[in-house]
């Protein structure tokens, strides 16, 4: 052994009952309290210039926070875009994303919407052209409609909320879905409230 | 220390030309370009060194540098321009410049920039980049910089306009110097620079977007001054945010008026003097003793500039387990990170010390309240010494020879390092007392930071401030061909080889956690380092023994210019105390065979 210093040994210290959970926040040593994830939606405006994208997912994906969805387009004003990002995270974890995303210079503004937000996904869904009038009258009871025929297919075209695109994707499955695509969330606050 | 003369205190033109080259190079000189604009808006900026080596796609703005004032100092390595130009930030306070070509000379500097980005060092990157035209194309020495460097740059830019090209760079500096200082990067494609432009310098502004919290919420400050005004161990953890945010002062009144004891982190070193009672020194992996008691067993903590580090806290599960947590930062992400705050004060460290401090003189002083706990931090302090023995008999330690070092020189000496074990023994066994006088990779550890770091020191520090390397033999190893740089500079440097023959620190952890499987750790197939340095042009010194130290420290301080002393130290030597990783803090080890009691 060389090197030592001396001093007690490590068990002959005292040392305090406490302790701290992976957040980092102190817990009743009885209680174990780790939170759990919950669905998000961020919306954050960039300014409209290239390499904007790469930053905000490159730093999602480096800091490993759980992302749903993405989606990126202009805006009313000109020179901005609004990034719309679902991400499924604890809530220290959503805090800590809004925090690095407003944190990169071209990123303007950051919010995280209010779960009442309205929430928009689009969906074309490719199926089998057998029998298009039965596909039709589906897509019309989901709000979409067919926006392509062909001798063997129908594609239909079907917007709205998360889960009534993942209810209207298992009720097509009777007609041998063919292909599927869809966006991501688009959403913006309810009312006179601005996104922002 | 006798007076350092630039090499270049003149212009090459002004030294070079004949008359009637004179009138020719004025004449080119008035063809403004897009590299002139750069140039300029870097002189604006007042910048006066940058570190850099030449290439093809940054031709254009060297060559506009040879109508300039500005020093620029040639390293070997564009890894070592980043170092050079990272310290000279950390040493200065103002961002350092570094400059390289595209593609290889680009990748080369990534190192030193995400060292930078790790430590919140100010430095600002100037890349060569091909044509326009050619971009995409795979094109010779192509490499796609702002990809590349994009995590590890607080924000880069690609210079695609000759018109803005100044007010880019200009933005580039202020960013890489305002709010959380961190490195920038310009990438700055030939076809861009050579192009005429009638714009000259740039404004050294940021964005309208980009606006840095100053003061912190008084509703919180007021709720964390009832929370240290009730406490009754609290201590402050001073980080490098203290430093770079120029409130050293607010925090030394502050700690100095309720006499509350202060720890550093590694990056915080010199924000309050290691010579007062107040002071615990460093906390976590190789802390000393009582900062790592006090940090446990204190039950407030306020922490200013710091983002608890992994190599702070230990295992999260048993940092500062019974403190309320009071953090001072500029930037919001750091809030909560890695540990909760309960009081999170996000502000300019400087003004919230103020703040705290107004607040807090409006109740009962609590000083006398924190007594006994400095009475306990004070009985730590006692038993657990930074104590080593120093038999005639046995290899030399290398704390001596640190300690030598100090003792040989004045106060204000800056010290760089490379990374490893004699990094470790540099900090522990010198007493620092000033601001900007540590200067280390701290969240990169990076091998061989600490030549080009002397280098970028030397040019930021006073001219009377000495300058002392410390490096380790595998460390020094990785970059030592700048000694080159600092031979033809003629810069009084002092490079302290603490030789062991192994990458210490890995031979260290392989006899603490790998049974003693010494893979790839031994080093005794360094060369000569005195010889190394003569053949450089550098003075040389090998000691092997006690009795060698302080005449060879001695001459090596004396000496103007660059000086390496070889220190053949004990290579079996070990650094204590230890926290081993993700273990408790009050748990360190404070010899070998402690780390099997853990």
């Amino acid at each position: 052994m060389t090197g030592g210093l001396p001093g007690p040994d490590p068990g002959a210290r005292p040392h305090p009952d406490g302790r701290r959970n992976s957040q980092g926040a102190r817990i009743d040593p009885a209680v174990e309290a780790e939170p759990e994830a919950q669905r998000a939606v961020l919306s954050a405006t960039v300014k409209h210039e290239p390499g904007v994208l790469a930053a905000v997912s490159g730093l999602f994906s480096r800091r490993q926070f759980n992302i749903e969805s993405l989606t990126v387009g202009p805006t009313e004003e000109e020179n901005r875009a609004r990034i719309t990002l679902v991400i499924e995270e604890p809530e220290p974890g959503i805090e800590q994303a809004k925090k690095q995303l407003e944190k990169l210079i071209p990123v303007v503004s950051v919010t995280e919407l209010e779960t009442d937000a309205t929430q928009r996904e689009l969906a074309l869904i490719k199926v089998s052209g057998e029998k298009p009038d039965q596909v039709q009258s589906v897509a019309e009871m989901y709000g979409g409609e067919a926006v392509d025929v062909s001798q063997e297919t129908v594609t239909v075209e079907i917007t709205g909320s998360r889960q009534k695109i993942e209810a209207a994707v298992d009720t097509f499955h009777r007609f041998e879905i063919l292909e599927v695509v869809r966006t991501g969330t688009a959403a913006l606050e309810r009312g006179a409230e601005e996104t922002r | 220390m006798t007076e350092q003369v630039p090499p270049t205190t003149q212009t090459k033109a002004e030294a070079q030309a004949s008359d009637a080259e004179d009138a020719e190079a004025a004449a080119k000189q008035a063809v403004s370009t897009g590299a002139g604009s750069v140039v300029a808006t870097l002189e604006s900026a007042g910048v006066e060194h940058l570190f850099g080596v030449q290439g093809g796609a940054i031709m254009p703005v060297y060559d506009a540098l040879y109508y300039s004032d500005l020093n620029h100092v040639t390293m070997a390595h564009e890894q070592g321009a980043a170092h050079a130009a990272d310290a000279f930030g950390i040493v200065s306070g103002d961002p350092g410049v570094c400059l390289a070509t595209s593609g290889p000379g680009a990748t080369n500097l990534v190192t030193g920039i995400a060292d930078a980005s790790m430590d919140s060092d100010p430095l600002i990157a100037l890349t060569g980049q091909v044509p326009t035209d050619f971009v995409g194309n795979d094109a010779f020495q192509e490499t796609d910089t702002t990809g590349v460097t994009d995590p590890i740059t607080k924000t880069n830019y690609f210079a695609d306009d000759a018109e803005t090209i100044g007010d880019v760079v200009g933005e580039a500096f202020a960013v890489a110097d305002e709010g959380r200082q961190g490195p920038t990067l310009v990438d700055l494609p030939k076809n861009i620079t050579q192009e005429e432009t009638e714009t000259n310098s740039g404004e050294t502004t940021t964005p309208d977007t980009y606006n840095p919290p100053e003061e912190a919420d008084e509703d919180i400050v007021e709720a964390a001054t009832d929370a240290l005004a009730a406490a009754e161990k609290p201590v402050i953890l001073a980080g490098g945010g203290v430093i770079k945010g120029e409130a050293t002062d607010e925090l030394r009144a502050f700690a100095r008026e309720y006499e509350i004891p202060v720890i550093t982190t590694m990056p915080g070193i010199g924000a309050f003097p290691e010579d007062e009672e107040l002071s615990l020194e460093v906390a976590g992996m190789h802390g000393t003793g009582y900062a790592n008691m006090a940090v446990t067993h204190c039950d407030v903590l306020l922490g200013v500039g710091t983002r608890f580090d992994d190599r702070l806290t230990g295992g999260v599960d048993s940092f500062a387990p019974e403190a309320e947590v009071i953090h001072v930062d500029i930037d919001p992400a750091e809030i909560s990170k890695n540990i909760n705050a309960d009081y999170p004060l996000i502000g300019d460290a400087g003004r919230v010390m103020d703040q705290l401090d107004d607040e807090l003189d409006n109740r009962p002083d609590p000083a006398d309240r924190y007594a006994e706990w400095r009475e306990q931090v004070g009985t730590w302090k006692e038993e657990y010494p930074m104590d080593y023995a120093t038999p005639d008999d046995e290899p030399l330690k290398p704390q001596f020879v640190v300690e030598v070092l100090d003792e040989a020189t004045e106060d204000d000496t800056v010290v760089t390092t490379g990374v490893g074990q004699h990094q470790m023994w540099a900090f522990q066994f010198w007493t620092y007392t000033e601001p900007r006088t540590w200067v280390s990779s701290h969240g990169l550890g990076t091998m061989g930071y600490g030549l080009p770091a002397a280098i970028g020191a030397r040019l930021a520090a006073d001219d009377d401030q000495s300058v002392v390397c410390f490096e380790g033999d595998g460390s020094f190893l990785m970059t030592v061909q700048e000694l080159s740089v600092a031979v033809r500079e003629n810069l009084d440097i002092t490079v302290a080889v603490l030789n062991n023959e192994y990458v210490g620190m890995v031979r260290q952890w392989q006899d603490g956690f790998f049974e003693g499987r010494r893979m790839a750790s031994e080093y005794s197939w360094c060369p000569d380092f005195a010889k190394l340095a003569e053949a450089f042009g550098a003075r040389g010194f090998t000691v092997a023994d006690y009795d060698g130290v302080e005449d060879a420290v001695e001459a090596a301080v004396e000496y103007d210019g660059p000086a390496v002393i070889d220190f053949h130290i004990d290579p079996e030597e070990n650094v204590f105390p230890m926290v081993p990783s993700g273990g408790k803090n009050g748990k360190f080890a404070l010899q070998t065979d402690h780390l099997d009691q853990l």
